[in-house]
Formats: structure tokens, C-alpha cells, sequence
């Protein structure tokens, strides 16, 4: 087969030359861009330093593009949307203020913010406020956001995937699983044998059910947020008020489902009495802090890997602005950073869930764990 | 600040969604899924729990077998030992009989024979001396001056005699 391999040997060398090209092209593309800088040193600085101000200036016009805007835009929450370029789904807008009591229209209305309605103005940090600046009165805005709506669509991804699994099994009974019950059932026993059974004991199969919700709640919507396109991309999991209403459930249900030893703990510690200056507000605080840890974690994990994903690409655009090869030329890079991070985001979307359901068991265990009178501390 | 300051909608829409969330869940997929997998666990470890006991019973009625086999075994072999035993026995004790009755029939025919001996012996003697008496009879009747004719007399006589033996015998 010698026609082959010369034919191969030919194809190697085509792609060698191609890639030879285009580092050649790269690396012409810095230097030409690194030439006048050292040429003209300080001028260049200025240039840069100038155009840095103007994209921001620039931005709210639209213009420029501006990383940290548009990174920030991405992990908040918002009142409609974006798809891609102008193109954003509006989401219902719902107010409640005590002079006009309840207000609902579509984010449509407000044109992303260059149109009042009703006498409400949405600002650039997408938050609405009363057009009349003056007009000091409270505004609850129930909106379903951006976060809300992506939520929505988590949840209903949760029960429609959990219910069929759960009929699949009654159809089933006593049969071998297959299919998505086989895949998932795994998971769910690693909740029940490996989380709840040995931190909470005994009392587990009362609390699965919260774990299980919790777990999935968590695993899911972080799932749907590495998802760049509709209808993931949304930050549900990052959200502050999201991870707050987490924990404050965690927080109930440990306050009430507490024992009296667990209260015991707290206020009459096994200690001499002189320590309960020091002992008793530490433990106090540690009731409040654990949720309030819970939903740091979470909030501050999620977030982060949004904001670097995001970073990676923006260093695209960045240098794009300077000059567009310099943009291809980073792009490989950028992209496999991404790639590389995005793997990583799928293993934190399991691990902060893993991670949350556990701490919550923990705490649960700690709650309901039962003492004999006997055993001493 | 704008990150960490949650918004009141989303906390009101959260809180509605994981309630409800958790809610049909709890209802519609974890019980369901829990109790399917209880009873799952359940049934392998009965049928785990049957297979062992069948197991067990299995080695036990194995093990019956086993014993009621030698046992079995054991009682043949003493059955054909016994049987073994009774046949030498009873050969012996044949044997024995035989021996005795043979050596009954011997020494009964010996007695017979010894009997009739001596009766043929009295007979004989009885004859003898019958015959005696007679030939003397006849000699003492005959004159007993020719020699040569008494001679011939005797031979014939006795000749007659051993005759009538013969004939009688």
C-alpha cells in the first residue's frame, strides 16, 4: 500500500502546515500589536487606560463590552430573559404597592429599561423603582424573575422525572428496576444509606423525604445553571435568596424536630457553671450559624463557578477589543478553560448538593440523636 | 451587594416552590420509591433467608439420607451375615444330624447285621447238626462194610447238602 501511505504522510504534513500557519498568524498578530506599544510606551498606556473608561462609560449606551457588567448581568437575577443578542423572553412583572396594590404586566413593557410603565421604571440593575424618584413608597416586587421562572423549570424537570420514578416502582413492584428508576435509585439509596441512616440514626426515614427534595432541589438546579443556553444558564442555585430559603428550612426543621438533650446542649452544658458566660452564647450562635454557613457555601460555590466560566470567555472579548486576532488567538485557550472549569462545575453541581444534604443530616443527627441518662460527658 | 442582599420575590416564590416541591414529592415519588425499595430489600432478604433455609434443610435431609443409607447399609450386612451364619448352622447342624443318623443307621445295620449273623450261625449250626444226625442216620442205616460205596455216600450227601445250601441260601 504505498499510494496510501504517502497519501497519509501528505495529510500529516497538510495539517502540520496548516497548524504552523496558524500559530505564525497568531504570533504576527501579537507582535504587531505589542510593536507600536513598545514604540510608543506611555502614549499606548494612556490609549488603553482611555479606552478602558470608555467601554465603561460606553456600556450603558450599549457599546463597548464590559466584563465585570456583563458577568454580573449573567449571576444576578433579572426580569426577563436574554436569549442572544436582542432577543429575550419576557417574564411577567408583579408588584404590589400599597397606593396602586397589585400591578401585573410583562417586563415587555419596559423595552429593557428605556420605557416607564405605569409609573414604574426598571433600572440597570434591573430592579424596578417608581419613575417619580421622589416617591419614597415601598414597592414588593413579586415578579417571576428570570431565577423564578428557571426554577420553575427545575422543579417541573423534578417531578416529572421523581413521579414517574416513583409510579414506575409501584407499577413495578417487586420487579427488577430499568430504565431512569435504575439510574436514579442508585443515588437516592446513597442519600438514604450513605447520609441520612448514619448521621441521623434510627429517626432517618422521617427526614429522607426533606434530604431527598433538598438534594435533588439542589443537584438539579445546578445542572440546569451549567447550561449556557435556555432554559439553563440561570443562577438558582448561586442566589442568595434561594440558598436563605434552603437553609432556613433546615433551620426550621431542626428547631422543631430538636430534642431536649439537643437544648440541654445549648443552655446547661455539662460544664462548671463559670463557662456558661463563654459555653452559652457560642452555642447559640453555632444554632444560627450552621444554616447560615449552609446557605454561604452553596450560594458562594455556585456563584463563583458561574463568575469563572463567565471570566474565561470575557478574556475572549477582552482582548478582542484590543484587536481582533489577539481575541482568535485567546480563544483556544479561553475555551478550554471553559471546558476544563465546566467539568469541574459538574462535579461541584454534585458535590455541593452532596455536600448540603449531608451538612443538613448532620445537623439533624445532632438534633434528634438520643442520649442514655447513664452515659456521662 | 446587589449578590448578597436576596430579593423578596425570589424568597416568597422559593419558599412556595420548595414547600410545594417537597410536598408532591413526598406524596407522589418518595413514598412510593422508599416503600418499593423496602420492600424490595425486604423480599431479597426473605428470599435470601428461604434460599439459606432451603440450603440448611437440603444438608439436613442430606445428611438423613446419608444416615438412613448406613443405616440401611448396616442392617444388610448384618442380614447377610446373619443369614450367612444361619445357613453354616444350619448346614452344620445337618451335617451333624446326618452324622448321627448316619452312624444310628450304621450301627443299627451292624446290630442287624451282627444279629442275623448269629442267627444264621445258630441256623447253620442247627443244619449242621440236623444234617449230621441225618448222615448218620443213613450210615448207621446202611451197612457199613463196603468202604468205597460209604465214601461215595458221604460226597454225595454232601454234595446234596451243600446243594440244598446253596438253594436254601
Amino acid at each position: 500500500m504505498p499510494d496510501f501511505t504517502v497519501s497519509s504522510a501528505f495529510q500529516s504534513l497538510q495539517k502540520k502546515l496548516l497548524l504552523a500557519g496558524f500559530c505564525a498568524f497568531f504570533a504576527l498578530q501579537v507582535m504587531g500589536n505589542e510593536a507600536p506599544a513598545t514604540a510608543h510606551g506611555e502614549d499606548a498606556k494612556a490609549h488603553t487606560e482611555a479606552a478602558g473608561h470608555k467601554a465603561a462609560d460606553a456600556h450603558a449606551a450599549g457599546g463597548k463590552f464590559s466584563p465585570g457588567k456583563m458577568i454580573m448581568d449573567h449571576v444576578a437575577d433579572a426580569h426577563d430573559w436574554h436569549l442572544f443578542g436582542h432577543v429575550s423572553i419576557p417574564l411577567p412583572v408583579i408588584l404590589y404597592t400599597k397606593s396602586t396594590g397589585l400591578k401585573v404586566f410583562m417586563s415587555s413593557a419596559f423595552h429593557h429599561g428605556e420605557h416607564p410603565h405605569e409609573g414604574f421604571r426598571l433600572t440597570e440593575k434591573n430592579k424596578v423603582v417608581w419613575e417619580d424618584a421622589s416617591n419614597t413608597e415601598a414597592i414588593y416586587d413579586f415578579s417571576i424573575t428570570k431565577n423564578v421562572f428557571a426554577m420553575f423549570i427545575a422543579v417541573g424537570a423534578i417531578l416529572l422525572i421523581m413521579i414517574s420514578i416513583g409510579r414506575a416502582s409501584q407499577r413495578r413492584a417487586g420487579k427488577a428496576p430499568r430504565g431512569l428508576q435504575n439510574l436514579l435509585e442508585p443515588l437516592i439509596l446513597f442519600i438514604r444509606d450513605d447520609i441520612a441512616r448514619p448521621n441521623i440514626g434510627v429517626k432517618a426515614d422521617k427526614f429522607l423525604p426533606m434530604l431527598l427534595t433538598i438534594f435533588w432541589f439542589i443537584f438539579i438546579n445546578n445542572l440546569f445553571g451549567l447550561i449556557p443556553i435556555f432554559p439553563g444558564g440561570a443562577n438558582v442555585t448561586g442566589n442568595i435568596a434561594v440558598t436563605m430559603v434552603l437553609s432556613l428550612v433546615v433551620f426550621i426543621t431542626v428547631t422543631i424536630n430538636a430534642n431536649s438533650y439537643y437544648w440541654k446542649h445549648i443552655f446547661l452544658p455539662d460544664v462548671p457553671k463559670a463557662m456558661y458566660l463563654i459555653l452559652v452564647p457560642i452555642e447559640i450562635l453555632g444554632v444560627f450559624l450552621r444554616p447560615f454557613v449552609l446557605m454561604l457555601r452553596l450560594f458562594a460555590n455556585i456563584t463563583a463557578g458561574h463568575i469563572i466560566i463567565l471570566g474565561f470567555f470575557s478574556l475572549i472579548f477582552i482582548f478582542g477589543a484590543m484587536k481582533p486576532g489577539l481575541g482568535f488567538a485567546v480563544s483556544p485557550l479561553s475555551v478550554g478553560f471553559t471546558l476544563f472549569m465546566s467539568l469541574l462545575e459538574l462535579l461541584v453541581a454534585f458535590l455541593q448538593a452532596f455536600v448540603f444534604t449531608l451538612l443538613t443530616a448532620i445537623y439533624i443527627g445532632m438534633a434528634v440523636e438520643e442520649h442514655s441518662h447513664a452515659e456521662h460527658h | 451587594m446587589e449578590l448578597v442582599s436576596p430579593s423578596l420575590g425570589l424568597v416568597f416564590w422559593m419558599l412556595v416552590t420548595f414547600s410545594l416541591l417537597l410536598f408532591l414529592l413526598k406524596k407522589f415519588a418518595w413514598k412510593p420509591l422508599l416503600t418499593s425499595l423496602k420492600e424490595r430489600e425486604e423480599s431479597i432478604e426473605n428470599s435470601l433467608q428461604q434460599a439459606e433455609n432451603a440450603r440448611a434443610e437440603m444438608a439436613r435431609l442430606q445428611s438423613q439420607n446419608e444416615a438412613l443409607l448406613a443405616e440401611a447399609r448396616l442392617e444388610r450386612d448384618q442380614i447377610v451375615r446373619e443369614a450367612r451364619e444361619m445357613k453354616e448352622k444350619i448346614i452344620n447342624d445337618a451335617k451333624v444330624i446326618a452324622d448321627e443318623e448316619g452312624k444310628k443307621l450304621i450301627a443299627r445295620a451292624n446290630d442287624e447285621i451282627n444279629k442275623q449273623k448269629l442267627a444264621a450261625l445258630d441256623e447253620l449250626k442247627k443244619e449242621v447238626a440236623g444234617f449230621s444226625v441225618q448222615i448218620a442216620e443213613k450210615l448207621v442205616s446202611k451197612q457199613l462194610d463196603n468202604n468205597a460205596a460209604q465214601q461215595a455216600l458221604i460226597a454225595e450227601q454232601l454234595s446234596q447238602l451243600t446243594k440244598g445250601q446253596s438253594q436254601a441260601g
